[in-house]
């Protein structure tokens, strides 16, 4: 980082700065060195090796002027100060945007995790509400010590019924005794003492027992939003809620909330994403929401029919177990092989179907808005302007009738933006997605010397680039359009190994945010290089036609 | 300083400006090479002498002839990195059989980092390393001298900052 933006990780040398303000007293300092996950770690360990005296010179330049307030850091678990977290935002410093910050305590905090009244006298804002989850959650752990056990048995089934024949009453019931109330306890203290909040700014979240933990989830940099409902929660009629942010992982999901509740946090947390006022943001409400697309469940089952894997793990789970029957006539190894070729066929067929059941996609002002399932039920909202990049899939079978689009956005699972529909059904949701994108028709093939590189399957590369996308094609007979708006690209990349050096030719790579890299294989060299040059000039500007974060600002 | 790919001056405007890396880094893989190489064949030579027939002793110049070859591969790698600072984005191009050319906008950098390990230290070299929101992205300089690493690592930052432009 430079030595202009403020570095927490310094911190140690700032307490001998004379102009730091006198009343950054014992409490507030073990707040300081409390950022065991800060990325600058490696950047500031390094720095004093590769220059000597590097150290001190950026330690006075983050100095007074710089170092965020030290009483917002003696606030509660804003430890990681408002002013550093902005700074941390504009780049040039942390790695993947530095979207939620974590504190793993227990081993550092000693001041007792801050009373929710302490963190209100701390940051001199409004009281936070911290709230709890649905009184429900406990339960979802109660089945966890049977998972177990039927896993067990499943993994080894003789040695489970030996066990079992074993097993007499009593020891069953002092068993049941021991794990039932153990489990019970166990859900019960989790659910105890997992709060939630939402400030201005931020989503935060506090939990664990023994090890706590407190993730800020900073709303402006809010990739996408979940609310999904497994098959017992509906049920139950609670939902889960997740805010998809780069860095956040399972534990960072709200489960599980009352189904009202999960939707209305869910419109709340989106407004004040968008930028709405902070008095404003509760009473918003859910945007009004555009039907793009629904998929008919005929047509869902007739293209999972339609797909070769559905049929060629339905075949593999069949002719194999028939083949082993043959040649070991063991019913266990039929059986142990026999089942997992089953499940996979299962779950690619039927699986697909009721995971892909009643498909619905819509437009509202907060974003895409994607509704699927029929057992479990998911909801997912992708606001404007954060998908990554998106593939136009056309397996064989397929062509000519239907297509599926695929799309990346960074720290979200999702992936699938139209499970199937015809091919100007699924443009028109891809010009909703990125808006002023058409879908360039017919991709350029690379010169034909390409065939010396990569026989047969050059026929199926292809690129091109229009003033909104990057977009290459590949696959001969399962054909992928890949699609990088310019202002997502990262960076770009020309490689060329020495057969292709010989051919003339060269590959250019666009790299997306979500971990994509879209290649332009076998491009003639010199079109490769100009591509290089015009590429950077495009992503460079093409940011500054894009949608702010906040996009309702 | 004497740099690696000369430093290309007063040409076309709208050409970049190439930097080579100074020798440091050429240096310091040449010694360890030499090192490395020349003790393998003492260890070698010894053993194939001590228990070996005699005319195998031979042998123990491969590893001469290995560094002779690696000495010049060395030098060519070392030839091939260089790095440009344009106004908006920072080029860099490396690799001989393999080449490499990777264009990062200063406005997606997020991190930019300047590593050094005990050996580099002592050699007097730094590396810069630079990350943007994309993990493929493999924007390194090697090889730097520490001061020249200091200077990049502020001047990108603060370009970084101005150009800022995020997800």
């Amino acid at each position: 980082m430079s030595t202009a933006s403020p570095d927490p990780s310094v911190s140690p040398d700032l307490s001998a700065d004379p102009d730091l303000p006198a009343h950054l007293d014992a409490s507030a300092r073990p707040d300081l060195p409390d950022l065991p996950a800060h990325p600058d770690v490696p950047d500031t360990s390094a720095r004093p090796a590769a220059v000597p005296g590097g150290l001190p010179d950026a330690a006075a330049g983050s100095g007074p002027a710089g170092f965020p307030s030290p009483t917002a850091g003696a606030g509660h678990d804003g430890s990681v100060p408002d002013d550093g977290g902005s700074a941390r935002g504009d780049g040039g410093s942390v790695r993947g945007d530095g979207d939620s910050v974590r504190e793993d305590g227990g081993s550092v905090r000693g001041d007792g995790d801050s009373v929710p009244g302490d963190s209100a006298a701390g940051l001199g804002e409004r009281p936070l509400s911290e709230r709890r989850l649905h009184p429900v959650t406990p339960f979802r752990r109660a089945w966890a010590p049977v998972a177990v056990l039927a896993g067990w048995a499943v993994h080894d089934p003789g040695q489970a019924q030996e066990q079992l024949t074993r097993l007499t009453t009593t020891a069953l019931l002092v068993g049941l005794a021991v794990i039932v109330p153990g489990a019970a306890l166990y859900g019960f203290l989790s659910w105890w003492f997992t709060h939630f909040a939402v400030t201005d700014t931020e989503l935060r979240i506090r939990t664990g027992l023994l090890f706590r933990r407190t993730a800020h989830i900073r709303l402006e940099r809010l990739q996408a939003v979940d609310i999904t409902q497994p098959l017992l929660a509906r049920v139950a009629g609670v939902a889960k809620l997740k805010l998809d942010v780069v860095g956040t992982d399972d534990k960072d999901e709200l489960a599980y909330l009352g189904e009202g509740e999960a939707r209305r946090l869910r419109a709340e947390l989106l407004a004040r994403a968008a930028g709405f006022a902070p008095e404003a943001a509760s009473e918003v409400g859910e945007a009004p929401v555009r039907p793009l697309l629904h998929v008919p469940p005929g047509v869902l089952a007739a293209s999972v029919l339609l797909t070769g894997t559905t049929w060629a793990s339905l075949a593999a789970a069949l002719v194999v177990p028939t083949l082993l029957w043959f040649a070991t006539h063991s019913a266990w190894t039929v059986l142990a092989t026999g089942l997992p070729l089953l499940g996979a066929a299962g779950a690619s067929s039927v699986g697909r179907f009721v995971g892909e059941y009643d498909w619905t996609v819509g437009e509202s002002p907060d974003g895409l808005r994607i509704d699927h399932g029929l057992l479990d039920r998911a909801h997912e909202t992708v606001p404007p302007g954060r998908v990554q990049t998106v593939r136009i899939v056309e397996p064989l079978l397929w062509r000519g009738r239907w297509v599926r689009v695929e799309l990346d956005v960074a720290g979200s699972s999702n992936a699938v933006l139209v499970p199937v529909a015809p091919r100007e059904v699924a443009y028109a949701v891809i010009a909703a997605v990125l808006p002023g994108t058409t879908v360039p028709a017919l991709p350029a093939r690379p010169p034909r010397r390409a065939g010396w590189c990569a026989p047969l399957r050059w026929r199926g590369y292809g690129l091109a680039v229009t003033d909104a996308v990057f977009a290459t094609r590949r696959g001969l007979l399962r054909r992928r359009l890949h699609l990088v708006p310019h202002a997502k690209v990262q960076s770009v990349r020309l490689t060329q190994g020495p057969w292709e050096r010989f051919k003339g030719l060269a590959d250019v790579h666009v790299d997306a945010g979500a971990g994509k890299t879209v290649t332009a294989r076998l491009r003639d060299a010199g079109e490769a290089a100009e591509l290089l040059r015009a590429q950077a000039d495009r992503s460079r500007t093409g940011r500054r036609e894009a949608p702010p974060d906040r996009w309702m600002a | 300083m004497e740099t690696g790919s000369v430093r290309t001056e007063g040409n076309a405007p709208g050409e970049p400006v190439w930097t080579g890396l100074p020798p440091g880094l050429l240096r310091m893989r040449r010694l360890l090479l030499v090192v490395w190489l020349g003790l393998l064949a003492v260890v070698a030579g010894v053993l194939l002498a001590l228990f070996a027939p005699p005319g195998w002793v031979a042998l123990a110049l491969l590893p001469l002839v290995l560094a002779g070859w690696g000495w010049h591969m060395l030098g060519r790698n070392w030839r091939s990195w260089r790095y440009a600072e344009r106004a908006d984005d920072l080029l860099i191009s490396r690799g001989v059989l393999w080449r490499e050319e990777t264009v990062v906008p200063y406005g997606r950098m997020q991190l930019v980092e300047v590593t050094s390990g005990p050996l580099e230290r002592h050699f007097r070299l730094a590396g810069v390393q630079l990350h943007t929101a994309a993990a493929a992205t493999d924007a390194r300089i090697p090889g730097l001298d520490p001061a020249e690493a200091e200077r990049l690592r502020d001047r990108l930052t603060e370009l970084g900052e101005a150009r800022s432009a995020g997800l």
